[in-house]
């Protein structure tokens, strides 16, 4: 691991703010500009077990959502012939926009990580996959043509999958890659066994493929300089909700969201709650949520994980509950309609949240049903879509206790205004 | 014994379509949500009903249950 990385620390003496995930353009540059200001990447041909070696000491895990050790995945996949290497910027959460921006403003660092990730497992094809009409698209189609125009030795496409909620989900996206419906698959097989064509497959998410171009180039203890031992490196975040300016801010892993928000005085509204990691997240009380460190050790006593590292910010005159009621609505309508759990469970369990939003006179009904419900939906899935639905709603009710309490009496504290949260238009497209 | 092979009695919840013959047969084991889907309990087949189980895989008329062996 070590050569890796010293010859490429020898070799570039840049200042180390050049060296992070989002350049200070907001334009992608040319290829010429990307490689002065990173330097070329480090030839890989016959190193591919250096730089599994190299992203393991890094300690990069998966920034797609679920955490996965990066390197376990290299070497599961490098043990299989023939592999494909898929860059994951499907992006289906509404509150999260990294991938997207990183792609559009970064995309040779996302490709220059594809096709080390490559080398390393012994792909001979690349595949980057967006959401249909994403902004990404042409600046990856553009970043594509460059490198083929200079001599890649690599094919890589771009793919545009139907933009939904599920079908950024890893077997979801093989399945479409496959020809078949963007909707989860039962495992095994897990991609890395059989995925695209049937060959092991590494389905990688942009924002980590950028972290493995990085290491690849300056070196696990270059990237171990930022954040924890057990997270190291940055991380991209998207800032939702009542904050002074919404967007993807580069970050080091474990910062707490306070630093990130700035002078509380500046937001647009004192904050109530922050919804920590998406539509799949966890509501936390700002009391707690404004302190705690970003990373999965500093989220876990509030039983939350980083996730895709959306953070939406509810003030304090929205009703966490209404709006909780809106995302479990969403949710249900995006469930793929394979599993029954998953299908009933989620209609069910929006009915409820939708009595107790309202007011309703069946909403202390609605608290026992979900009771009853959770474990009934939990686990019950192929894949992680109906646990991420029970999560966000269990957690509202804890969160928003006094306020339920309130909804229970026949009365919301809220203050009329507009729906926080962003909840795209439906759409059937599943190919 | 401590790397015995362990058997795990799994559904496939895409391909199940609540008929609910495995619950009628292996009460034991398996338990039907509100929605008449199988809720299979936790942790390894017991060795005592191996064969029960071995029947019930066999008897789903879609096919959505499956053992898994697992290292204990």
């Amino acid at each position: 691991m070590s050569a890796l990385a010293e010859s490429a620390e020898s070799r570039h003496e840049q200042a180390d703010d050049s060296r992070r995930l989002l350049p200070p353009a907001g334009s992608a540059p040319s290829l010429a500009a990307h490689q002065g200001r990173y330097g070329p990447l480090p030839a890989l041909r016959g190193e591919s077990a250096a730089l599994i070696a190299a992203v393991e000491a890094s300690g990069l895990r998966g920034r797609g959502g679920a955490g996965f050790p990066t390197a376990r995945k290299l070497a599961a996949v490098a043990a299989g012939r023939n592999a494909v290497v898929v860059a994951n910027g499907v992006e289906g959460e509404p509150a999260s926009h990294k991938d997207a921006l990183l792609l559009r403003i970064n995309p040779q660092l996302v490709l220059d990580g594809a096709v080390a990730a490559a080398a390393a497992v012994g792909a001979a094809r690349i595949i980057v996959a967006v959401a249909r009409g994403s902004s990404a698209a042409a600046s990856v189609a553009s970043a594509i043509a460059a490198r083929a125009e200079s001599g890649e030795r690599i094919p890589i496409e771009l793919a545009e999958a139907p933009a939904r909620f599920v079908t950024g989900e890893e077997t979801a996206l093989v399945q479409w890659l496959n020809g078949r419906p963007a909707k989860p698959a039962f495992v095994p097989p897990r991609p890395y066994e059989r995925g695209v064509g049937g060959r092991p497959t590494l389905v990688q998410n942009v924002e980590t493929l950028a972290g493995i171009a990085l290491i690849a180039r300056f070196g696990p203890a270059w990237f171990r300089a930022l954040g924890s031992a057990e997270e190291p490196g940055t991380v991209l975040l998207t800032l939702t909700g009542a904050v002074a300016r919404a967007g993807v801010a580069e970050v080091e892993s474990g910062t707490s969201l306070r630093a990130v928000l700035g002078p509380l005085d500046n937001l647009p509204a004192r904050p109530q709650a922050v919804l920590v990691g998406g539509y799949f997240g966890t509501w936390i009380s700002a009391a707690g949520a404004l302190d705690a460190p970003l990373c999965a050790a500093g989220l876990r006593p509030y039983g939350a994980t980083p996730g895709t590292r959306s953070l939406a910010v509810l003030p304090h005159t929205s009703c966490g509950l209404v709006e909780t009621a809106r995302v479990a609505a969403y949710l249900a309508r995006e469930s793929a309609g394979q599993c029954g759990p998953c299908v009933f469970g989620l209609a069910a369990m929006t009915a409820a949240m939708d009595s107790i939003a309202r007011c309703d006179g069946s909403a202390r009904d609605a608290v026992l049903r979900l009771r009853r419900l959770s474990p009934q939906i939990t686990g019950r899935g192929a894949c992680a879509h109906p646990n991420g639905a029970t999560r966000l709603v269990e957690s509202a009710l804890a969160v928003f206790a006094d306020e339920l309490g309130h909804h229970l009496a026949g009365h919301c504290t809220a203050r009329p205004g507009p729906a926080l949260l962003p909840i795209p238009a439906a759409s059937e497209v599943w190919r | 014994m401590s790397d015995r092979e362990t058997l795990r009695l799994r559904v496939d919840p895409i391909r199940c379509d609540a008929y609910g013959h495995c619950a009628e047969l292996l009460p034991e084991l398996i338990e039907l949500d509100e929605w008449g889907y199988p809720m299979i309990a936790d942790g390894p087949v017991p060795a005592g009903l191996e064969r029960e189980a071995r029947r019930v895989v066999s008897l789903c008329p879609r096919l959505a249950l499956l053992l898994e062996q697992r290292r204990a």
